[in-house]
């Protein structure tokens, strides 16, 4: 076994170099909540290189939908799949990534399963810094998701009209929506007790919130009770906003709700996230 | 001797209807070992976890180098080193990985934090599997570097849950040292263990905790003083002597004899070592030829089922940690 031989082969402790450790005396000065968060996000991306495997959620499940959807429905709503993915594209988008900051609650979870979590509480630090290093990290990876659905898109035949600016604006607006939208699910995994449990609830969210929106077809088909629901789905609105800037249109209206939806997530469910993360047992 | 590093004052913390911690009590000095010894779900975790700020006690007071520990909790976070089954390091990253994430977190450079990363994995023989990741570490390795990540900053106090809990005898011999250590260069550290001969070896002072709740305090010689005398051993060279040697020795000693495991052995409580001597001569005027003899302090597991009438060894139905 790796982990014996090099046990045997390490050095005993020994007392002089214990000694010059402990004696070190250093007591550098605190770093601000800025410097925590970073290193915290840091960390996440140590995670991504130690454990690539993670990454599947971001790049399988968007080329996946991608392809299904497009292929699916195209000729049935659209007349042409080619018609279509100019309207799904950035659907597809907003959805793959949503979907993506349901990992967020999962792998809090599994830290504080396994009593990381505890020692980064112990800490002093800012306290909210390791959740938001989490969510900078996540940041990263909402990124290669959202650069992977725009490049297959554009294989595909997607032909954004507003161009490099219109799709870097738009994915900018989702990265802030989402960074927002994931305090939910940190408040989540601190309540659960499981991260299963905490993939369990999120789905159950999730479904409703991606599909009653306006990804996959315009609601003026639908009866007027869900046309309702999806208005005041904050989803519909991000998606009018991701469709408008890549293909040339600035729905600044829409561009507000999908901000004051923002605001308001993080304002709800970021201070009931700390709450539960002080009292946390 | 001198300020004291915890002070606590009726502790309390349930967890629904689970009084996990009834109501606490301790002084512990500054400077060496203090052991809490009790069975698994005594309190002990419980405990430590309100003094090192993770939990918010229901009831009672509680300072820690003079800070209290809900209204000044940032100032005992920033003083205390923590190592538990509940405080460990992250099992994905390297070890050079986790020091240098806490080091930074702490307020080093990156520079020196690398610097000081280093140091701590040579002092705890852990240098060649620097870039190792934790998951593949041994048990002894995995013990070793989650005490690194509480010294990074060195701290005043040292809460060590269970430091040894499932350790091969070598590792634990080593984590041993290392506490040793520690105390040499006049750390404090509060130790909870539900291993007598670890509390014994270790504690300058012994809190004995069960049910939540401190059932007896003092130095492993004032917890077996308590209990009384000590017990004599003796065992025969003839097994078919025992039934006898059982009767003469409890008219002697005036308490019962009790047959040990070992079928040529037995052993008695005494309560006074006077009578020891006559026993002796008695056994060897009756014809039985005895191979050892010997007359010791009570064991610390004598003393614990003597205080709580249940050995430390028997779990608790109800699981408090």
């Amino acid at each position: 076994m790796n982990a014996t031989t090099a046990e045997q082969a390490s050095a005993p402790v020994t007392e002089d170099a214990l000694r010059s450790v402990l004696l070190a005396g250093e007591r550098p000065s605190r770093p601000g909540p800025v410097l925590t968060s970073l290193t915290f996000g840091w960390r996440a991306l140590l995670k991504i290189k130690h454990v690539p495997e993670q990454l599947v959620d971001v790049t399988m499940f968007p080329i996946m939908f991608t392809l299904m959807f497009t292929y699916l429905f195209g000729g049935a709503l659209a007349g042409s799949t080619q018609e279509y993915l100019q309207f799904l594209l950035p659907g597809i988008l907003v959805q793959a990534n949503v979907m993506i900051t349901m990992n967020t609650g999962i792998t809090l979870n599994t830290d504080i399963q396994k009593g990381v979590f505890d020692r980064f509480r112990s800490l002093p630090v800012w306290r909210p810094s390791p959740l938001v290093g989490a969510l900078l990290g996540d940041l990263v990876r909402y990124s290669i998701g959202s650069a992977i659905v725009i490049m297959l898109g554009l294989v595909l035949g997607f032909r954004p009209e507003g161009g490099a600016v219109g799709v870097v604006l738009s994915v900018v607006l989702l990265l802030v929506f989402s960074f927002c939208l994931s305090w939910l699910w940190t408040m989540l995994s601190l309540i659960l007790r499981t991260p299963n449990s905490v993939a369990g609830v999120s789905m159950m969210v999730m479904f409703p919130l991606t599909f009653v929106s306006n990804i996959f077809v315009d609601p003026k088909t639908m009866p007027g009770w869900m046309q309702a629901v999806i208005e005041v789905n904050p989803i519909t609105h991000l998606a009018t906003v991701v469709r408008g800037l890549m293909h040339g249109s600035v729905p600044a209206g829409e561009i507000g709700w999908v901000l004051v939806s923002s605001v308001l997530l993080v304002a709800v469910f970021g201070p009931i996230t700390m709450v539960l993360y002080r009292n946390k047992k | 001797m001198g300020k004291l590093a915890i002070e606590t004052r009726g502790l309390k913390k349930s967890f629904g209807k689970t009084h996990a911690v009834a109501g606490v009590d301790l002084a512990v000095s500054a400077g060496g070992v203090y052991g809490m010894l009790g069975p698994n779900g005594a309190g002990k975790t419980t405990t430590i976890r309100m003094l090192a700020t993770l939990l918010r006690p229901d009831a009672g007071e509680a300072q820690v180098l003079g800070y209290d520990v809900v209204r000044d909790a940032q100032a005992v976070r920033s003083r205390v080193g923590l190592t538990g089954q509940f405080a460990s390091v992250d099992e994905d990253l390297t070890g050079v990985e986790n020091l240098l994430l806490l080091a930074r977190l702490l307020g080093y450079s990156r520079r020196r934090g690398r610097r000081r990363a280093a140091d701590l994995l040579d002092a705890f023989g852990l240098a060649e599997a620097a870039d190792r990741q934790v998951k593949k570490y041994s048990g002894g390795m995995r013990r070793r570097i989650d005490i690194a990540a509480s010294l990074v900053v060195t701290p005043e106090l040292i809460f060590l849950d269970e430091p040894t809990t499932g350790l091969d005898p070598r590792s634990r011999n080593q984590v041993w040292e290392i506490v040793r250590g520690m105390v040499a260069e006049g750390a404090t550290v509060l130790l909870t263990t539900q291993y007598l001969d670890e509390a014994d070896q270790l504690a300058d002072r012994i809190a004995v905790i069960d049910h939540g709740k401190v059932i007896a305090e003092g130095s492993s010689g004032e917890l077996k003083a308590s209990v009384g005398a000590g017990s004599l051993h003796v065992r025969l060279r003839a097994p078919e002597q025992r039934a006898e040697a059982e009767r003469v020795l409890a008219g002697v000693l005036e308490v019962p004899a009790e047959p040990s495991a070992d079928p040529a052995a037995l052993s008695a409580r005494i309560s006074d070592p006077e009578r020891v001597a006559r026993a002796l001569a008695e056994l060897s005027r009756s014809g039985i030829d005895v191979t050892e003899f010997a007359l010791g302090q009570p064991s610390l597991d004598e003393v614990f089922l003597t205080l709580t009438g249940h050995t430390a060894e028997e779990t608790p139905e109800e699981d408090a940690a």
